[in-house]
């Protein structure tokens, strides 16, 4: 996945609809909102707590630049390279494929 | 997709005679390099897809399993064992869930059995909730009249954002901060944001609840901005 479709589900970001329980106040502050980043990321805020959040951010500059960090956070966060595989292990990994197939052929 | 057909037999002989170019031709022909193509292709005992098998997870499987032990040899066995594991139960795989949620189980279970073996335990259901740490420094917010709750001191954009956060020297930043973190967050966020797991597969591999789970990936998130924001913007003040 390049970073860019990493980019596009981040930016999209709702793919785990679970309500939380909890309902906020009608008013957002900026240091409630902190907290309820994740769980707007996560599609998981009530249809109502949502509309709050959004209209929070359409008038609030800090807190649009906020969510604009945590969204680069897991571009970074997901940039953190895979180790590549080291060739002896693959290479054990495969002798144990054989023993079980050969096992498994008897 | 990455990185498949790989592994190709020693010899064209060999190669013969473990199906691999038959089977190489079925799956090019039919586009079955997916993972149910590769289960079905494993069952069979084709040793090409299970060399894709494991050029697809061992990276995850290692990440995951250093996360619970700290010896890199015992994490090696661990994922050694897990393959052993796969094997061992493919024919009873009923891909009710997906391939990768089931290898990750498995390899879970057997980190566990061998983090008990070194004496570390990592429980999941204690969030430590005693103090939780706000996402950020309340210094940051004014803290009386009217606007109260409101950022004193806001955050920044960050400037030309894909092209910093992706350089080698961020990563570094990352890495640091993450392993900075408390055991389970560390394993929640590698799992969501680094190999890029669902949130179902996560909280299912782990065995926690949907909100366990959000609370954990949001503390670990929440950490590596702070440690990202302090490291963006000594950068920008000292250019």
């Amino acid at each position: 996945m390049t970073w860019k479709d990493r980019w596009g589900r981040i930016a999209r970001g709702r793919h785990d609809p679970v309500a939380r329980t909890e309902p906020v106040s009608a008013e957002l502050t900026c240091q409630e909102l902190v907290e309820l980043v994740t769980d707007y990321l996560e599609g998981a805020l009530s249809a109502d707590d949502q509309h709050r959040f959004e209209a929070h951010l359409d008038g609030c500059g800090g807190c649009r630049a906020y969510l604009e960090q945590i969204r680069g956070t897991i571009l970074a966060v997901g940039g953190v390279a895979r180790a590549d595989l080291d060739p002896a292990m693959r290479e054990r990994l495969v002798a144990s494929f054989r023993d079980w197939r050969s096992r498994r052929d008897v | 997709m990455g990185s498949w057909p790989v592994g190709l037999p020693d010899s064209t002989e060999e190669a013969r005679s473990r199906g691999w170019c038959r089977w190489t031709k079925a799956a090019a022909e039919s586009g079955r390099t997916d993972d149910a193509g590769l289960v079905e292709a494993l069952r069979q005992g084709d040793e090409a897809a299970y060399r894709a098998l494991v050029d697809r997870y061992t990276a995850t499987l290692l990440r995951l399993a250093s996360m619970y032990v700290s010896n890199p040899e015992v994490a090696a066995d661990v994922v050694q064992e897990t393959w052993i594991g796969v094997l061992q139960g493919i024919d009873r795989f009923e891909e009710r869930s997906s391939l990768k949620t089931w290898i990750c189980r498995i390899l879970i279970n057997k980190a566990k059995t061998a983090a008990q073996r070194e004496g570390r335990t990592i429980s999941f259901a204690d969030l430590g909730d005693d103090e939780p740490a706000p996402a950020v420094d309340p210094e940051r917010f004014h803290d009386q009249g009217p606007n109260r709750g409101q950022w004193s001191m806001p955050p920044q954009e960050w400037d030309r954002p894909e092209e910093r956060l992706l350089s080698k020297e961020t990563r570094a930043v990352v890495e640091r901060a993450i392993a900075g973190l408390p055991t389970n967050q560390r394993i929640t966020i590698t799992m969501r944001d680094i190999e890029d797991l669902s949130p179902a597969h996560t909280r299912s591999v782990l065995g926690i609840s949907e909100g366990n789970q959000r609370v954990l990936l949001h503390r670990a998130r929440t950490h590596v901005r702070a440690a990202l924001e302090a490291y963006l913007s000594d950068v920008t003040e000292t250019p």
